[in-house]
């Protein structure tokens, strides 16, 4: 018993004096571990000094290619000012740089970057910035709160490589977020990013207006719809088409695009999707890992992602929030307008649509073309005087790009062999029943167009007679067309 | 019976003081707990005091400087004020005519302390401030009336305010004009709550202000109003001055001046 005992004593000391050397090692490893655990880029060394550039949105600074960490220079200063939300919708918006998203900082990893945040003698409340580029802290929010007619200056080392989003963090925080207080800083890698062809800044936001959607006039922030989560806007780069119409972004075929995607909220998170592309490249949540083939990507509130993506084929590609009621009903809809050489390889449009009609319905079907012999017995009267040409062609303008314009396309051009133009037509240009006929009962079959024929569908509209006449006066007094006036009356003489 | 007369005397003299009468209206004490203690509950009690019912206009402050030249913008200690002191004034120390019923705005706390001193008056402590700011017109706590509380925070967020004139809106309760709707308002111990430029730490001594920015509580339209209210007079040194700061006066109410004044 007792040798027994002794042996496993001395087993025990044996183990222990065969384990030391291990305990030993493993604990110099563990102090290798925490050596390695601290940022190396944090000895990165700064030459030089320059001042940043900085960018409104869609715009972004040059890339910063191979140039060495430098003290890098960021001016800001925060303007509160009356903006444009929406057609006739005003909006105070709180920004940084003037512009919603604020100013684009490109900066590269090491960089010391020194941050002057001034505040505008006008404004009426005090501010700060947070940058999430930023390990500090609050990213810099204690150091740069700032009261109106003051500045505040703080720096800070850019140690990991990025892409990230800046906000306003004064009380009421989430309120200095909904009036567009947030924007990007880039952190390049080392030797930077790849380089592209294109480079553009988009940032979603939610807004939140005492009236609904569409309602004009000047409109104050509403905290009860902030609080439930409910806005009235989702918008790319702070309002209602920032990126559509003059100001939807460009590409040329076989160009890659970058897109430095952020979402500044405060509330929602993007379901970010460009209609008719695949990102060939998300960087995703805007870190190092690349996720390849995506069709649409998670951006959370306070966050970013960068897109890479080469265009193929010349088409206006929709940028969207691909929670769709946003993009069509609230305002979150950007166009990126590629042009170039169609590659059919890629893409082709296919052959020209011909009706189709069930056997079922052959029998009780009435060509159409007899209704317009029937229309062009009486000339339309002259308008009378008093009716509003202007007015109709207003309205018009609108029921167009609801009705008309998916086909007919925005400059009445319509698609070659499928959808026949209404710019210089020849076949509404003094035929006006014929318009009229084609608008209230639809247009079905082969018809010639400016020598070419057309064998398409077209349904019937369900329009009032004066809504008839507005999208028709439109028409006609756009695009090289003869200028026709039409009246509600006409519409219903001619139904 | 010459003490009285005395007191009558000086209370004539102050209230008259560069000739013109300012109004005063007479703020009925009260018990009420305010924005930052609303956690724990603290109560906080209100003495009756007066309150000018108008903030001080630049009119007004320009009569001051006459009397206190050391106030001018070009004698003005920098110890005291900041280089935008009275700037929207002209070169030669001038109220443009456009603002001359408008509130005194870029002046610093010095200033506005030592004007308030120099009638016999003084700032009034935030809570006094935020006591007679919390009356709407017909209520003297309308802090749960979303309305009020809207039409206040929609007022803070417009631009330019500073340009209109004072006594041009509804007065309040007690018959103050403009505690909401002008200019922000210096008070006595603007400093005195250490919030930091963090609004979104939980370990600060500003934990009960900012903490409860991010709840949703059944009073926090309220909450918003204040909370502005709070950060600005946090991101504020005495000297600073500002295009929506101004101030008014308040003093003790004293039953014996009121007897005599009747």
């Amino acid at each position: 018993m007792k040798t027994h005992r002794k042996t496993q004593t001395r087993f025990t000391y044996l183990f222990f004096a065969l384990l030391f050397p291990f305990l030993f090692a493993a604990c110099q490893q563990q102090e290798e571990v925490v050596k390695s655990n601290r940022n190396k880029n944090e000895d990165i060394k700064v030459v030089g000094t320059m001042k940043a550039e900085l960018t409104a949105p869609p715009h972004v600074p040059k890339p910063i290619g191979k140039r060495t960490a430098k003290r890098l220079f960021v001016d800001m200063e925060i303007i509160e000012e009356v903006a444009e939300m929406d057609n006739g919708v005003e909006y105070v918006y709180w920004t940084f740089g003037g512009s919603v998203p604020g100013s684009f900082i490109r900066t590269r990893v090491g960089d010391i970057v020194e941050f002057t945040l001034k505040n505008h003698p006008d404004n009426k409340l005090p501010h700060n910035i947070d940058l999430h580029a930023v390990t500090g802290q609050g990213g810099g929010a204690e150091a740069s709160f700032v009261a109106p007619g003051q500045q505040k200056t703080f720096s800070f080392k850019t140690l990991n490589p990025g892409l990230y989003v800046y906000h306003c963090a004064t009380a009421p925080v989430g309120m200095h977020i909904a009036n567009g207080m947030y924007g990007l800083i880039l952190v390049e890698p080392l030797g930077g990013l790849p380089p592209v062809d294109k480079e553009y800044y988009v940032m979603q936001g939610d807004f939140y207006t005492k009236g609904k959607h569409g309602e004009k006039g000047l409109q104050d922030f509403d905290l009860q719809k902030a609080v439930d989560e409910n806005p009235d806007y989702v918008v790319f780069n702070g309002k209602v088409g920032a990126l559509t119409g003059e100001n939807a972004l460009t590409a040329q075929v076989g160009e890659t695009v970058r897109i430095f995607f952020g979402n500044g909220g405060p509330n929602l998170a993007s379901s970010f999707h460009v209609i008719g592309e695949i990102f060939d490249k998300v960087y995703l949540e805007g870190g190092k890992s690349i996720n390849e083939n995506v069709q649409t990507t998670l951006v959370p509130a306070g966050g970013s992602a960068m897109l890479e993506f080469t265009v193929e084929s010349p088409d206006n590609l929709v940028l969207v929030d691909h929670s769709i009621f946003r993009a069509f009903n609230k305002g979150a809809l950007g166009i990126l307008s590629v042009s170039g050489e169609e590659n059919h390889v890629v893409y082709d449009e296919g052959t020209e649509a011909i009706p189709y009609i069930p056997q079922s319905e052959i029998a009780e079907n009435t060509p159409p073309q007899e209704k317009e012999v029937e229309a062009k017995v009486e000339e339309p009267a002259p308008a009378p005087a008093d009716f509003d040409l202007q007015n109709s062609i207003t309205k018009g303008k609108k029921i167009y790009s609801q009705n008309c314009l998916a086909c007919h396309q925005a400059e009445g051009q319509g698609i070659p062999k499928t959808f026949p133009p209404l710019a210089g037509s020849d076949y509404i240009n003094g035929h006006p029943e014929k318009a009229i006929n084609a608008v209230v009962n639809g247009l079905t079959g082969e018809i010639k167009v400016n020598g070419e024929t057309y064998n398409s569908a077209m349904p019937a509209q369900r329009l009032s007679d004066e809504d008839v006449a507005a999208v028709l006066n439109f028409v006609y007094s756009n695009w090289g067309n003869n200028g026709t006036t039409i009246t509600p009356e006409q519409v219903k003489n001619n139904k | 019976m010459l003490r009285y007369f005395t007191i009558a005397i000086f209370f004539l003299f102050h209230l008259n003081v560069n000739g013109q009468e300012i109004e005063m209206r007479k703020i009925e004490g009260g018990v009420y707990v305010p924005l930052y203690g609303s956690q724990e509950e603290v109560q906080v009690e209100i003495e009756p005091f007066y309150m000018d019912a108008k903030p001080v206009t630049h009119q007004e402050f320009a009569e001051f400087i006459k009397q206190y030249p050391q106030w001018s913008k070009e004698n003005v200690k920098a110890l005291f004020a900041d280089a935008s002191y009275l700037t929207k004034w002209t070169a030669d120390g001038e109220v443009p005519k456009h603002l001359i019923n408008s509130p005194v705005n870029n002046v610093s706390w010095y200033a506005a302390k030592a004007y308030c001193e120099c009638q016999d008056k003084r700032l009034p402590t935030t809570d006094e401030w935020e006591f007679a700011a919390m009356a709407s017109e017909n209520s003297i706590d309308a802090r749960e009336d979303s309305l009020f509380n809207q039409k206040i925070v929609s007022g803070y967020e417009k631009p330019k305010t500073y340009l209109k004139e004072v006594g041009q809106s509804t007065p309040n309760y007690y018959g103050v004009y403009d505690l909401h709707g002008l200019v922000w308002e210096w008070v006595y111990d603007f400093n005195s709550i250490m919030i930091t430029g963090e609004s979104r730490s939980n370990n600060n001594t500003d934990a009960n202000l900012f903490c409860a920015g991010g709840a949703v509580s059944a009073n926090d339209l309220m909450n918003y109003a204040a909370f502005m209210r709070y950060a600005i007079r946090s991101s504020l040194k005495a000297r600073n001055t500002m295009s929506n700061m101004g101030f008014r006066c308040v003093k003790d109410y004293d039953k014996n001046e009121l007897e005599l004044n009747q």
